[in-house]
């Protein structure tokens, strides 16, 4: 049994007591997290410490060694987890956009779902369509992915994850590699798709953002989740002397 | 077309340039069947051996590691020997062998059939290395956004990969191929009635050693030529706008 019944009063995704190592360097060390449907938490912390590896450990890119996660009752942790169903769920936006660079703005949006979900083409090109002017890519349809801007490429692939209609989605520093004036773009994208409902988890160093459309804020360092809460309270009354020294740092 | 063969003929009478391809019937069939020969060996060889590039590349990327051996060996076998001895080997060898062990007499293929074999997995060996250059050229990044959004390995791969990976590798299949159309030549060896098997006994009946060496080298520049022009067409085909820049 790799998948339990889920209610809309636990959380969507859940954390518990997660470890993860490469080899001698453990990089996860006992974290939990719990996000409720609709919430929009940002993980912020310096580099190196276990962010991305957090995320990606939620779609099952990496394994975890011990702990357990779960998505809407998909049991992440259990080796017989279909992986395919899991990330039907779980959509992704990287760092570096990774789009299909043989396939126009269009098709590596349409692609996915009629692939893998065996969508009708028809009904995919509709919902496709609309969403690429939802992120604001309205005439950009048919050009590749080399002929975009970093920001451009990014919504591109904000599309790309949304059509399959995911129910989470975890954005993993999806501005870093970003021009600062196309940072904006996408984040306007992003925080309206955070309003609209979607359950969203970013890891992030735009502090500024994170303040705004975060519900809660999780600071990691070395491994560990040191300190945690709303938004309000994180920034301004930090407690932890880790956490006030990165924020000193980087505000 | 006979004014053609008339005006070589003349060429002959006046300034004894002996081109009897044109004006002899007999040699003009034989030459034409040598190059149509040279054609269609080449067109089967390279179809063949992008096969066995393809294939190779998939099973060379197995988790089976004696699979993985093979594989290398055959790529270390036909690519450090060279492609005459690989050829006389299955000729006179493999054929003698194998047809004494089924009991066969006359051998089991003819000359033509033990060329496009020992061809095909000779150019075969090169592009099971060039497939996997441009397999290992496509960036894990990109795969992995395909893995994210649901896909299964053989789907990563058959529309990720492959299309990526073949774009990259064009250029050196190209190179391949060329050179594997240039190496039908040796199938002059086993008597294959190639172009220059052909053009050998043209000009040892004809005495015509000069008139034919220029023209073997016309018939291979030409060919090769058109090989070349249609390998480019194909890249430009399926270049991605935007792509690699």
């Amino acid at each position: 049994m790799t998948q339990s019944s889920w209610t809309p009063d636990q959380p969507i995704v859940s954390l518990k007591n997660v470890r993860k190592s490469f080899g001698e360097l453990e990089v996860l060390k006992d974290i939990s997290i719990d996000v409720m449907k609709g919430e929009v938490i940002c993980i912020i912390g310096p580099s190196g410490s276990g962010k991305s590896t957090l995320i990606r450990c939620i779609n099952a890119l990496n394994d975890i060694q011990a702990g357990s996660i779960t998505v809407e009752g998909h049991e992440v942790h259990n080796p017989d987890l279909n992986k395919l169903e899991l990330r039907k769920k779980v959509g992704m936006v990287f760092q570096q956009y990774n789009l299909f660079p043989h396939k126009t703005a269009l098709e590596n949006v349409m692609m996915a779902p009629i692939k893998v979900l065996k969508q009708s083409k028809e009904e995919v090109e509709k919902r496709a369509r609309a969403l690429i002017k939802k992120v604001r890519l309205e005439g950009k349809e048919d050009a590749y992915p080399g002929e975009l801007s970093g920001g451009q490429q990014q919504r591109v692939a904000i599309a790309r994850s949304l059509a399959m209609t995911p129910a989470v989605m975890l954005f993993d520093e999806v501005t870093a590699a970003l021009d600062p004036e196309t940072v904006k773009e996408v984040l306007v994208t992003i925080k309206e798709l955070a309003e609209e409902g979607m359950t969203c988890i970013l890891v992030t160093h735009e502090m500024g953002f994170a303040r705004e459309v975060a519900d809660h804020i999780y600071f990691t360092d070395r491994g560990v989740i040191v300190e945690h809460g709303p938004p309000d309270t994180f920034f301004d009354n930090a407690q932890d002397p880790r956490t006030k020294e990165f924020l000193s740092q980087i505000l | 077309m006979d004014i053609v063969w008339d005006w070589f003929q003349w060429l002959y009478d006046e300034h004894g340039i002996k081109l009897t391809i044109f004006y002899d019937e007999w040699d003009r069939n034989r030459f034409f069947k040598g190059i149509w020969t040279t054609i269609h060996l080449s067109f089967v060889c390279i179809v063949l051996s992008i096969v066995i590039g393809i294939c190779g590349t998939w099973l060379q990327m197995s988790p089976l590691v004696w699979v993985r051996r093979i594989i290398q060996a055959y790529i270390q076998f036909f690519r450090n020997t060279p492609p005459l001895i690989q050829l006389y080997f299955f000729y006179f060898a493999v054929d003698t062998s194998v047809s004494g062990l089924l009991g066969v007499h006359g051998g089991i293929l003819d000359s033509y059939g033990w060329a496009v074999v020992s061809l095909s997995f000779f150019a075969g060996a090169f592009n099971v290395e060039i497939f996997r250059a441009g397999v290992e050229a496509v960036p894990q990044s990109t795969t992995e956004a395909a893995t994210a959004l649901g896909y299964t390995r053989r789907q990563v791969y058959q529309y990720i990969t492959l299309p990526l990976a073949f774009r990259v590798c064009l250029p050196a299949l190209n190179n391949n191929l060329i050179n594997l159309l240039k190496t039908t030549t040796v199938a002059y060896a086993i008597a294959v009635p190639e172009t220059l098997y052909i053009s050998n006994q043209i000009w040892s009946d004809e005495y015509n050693v000069f008139e034919m060496m220029n023209v073997v080298w016309v018939i291979y520049l030409v060919l090769v030529g058109f090989l070349v022009w249609l390998m480019h067409n194909w890249e430009k085909s399926v270049k991605i706008p935007g792509y690699g820049k």
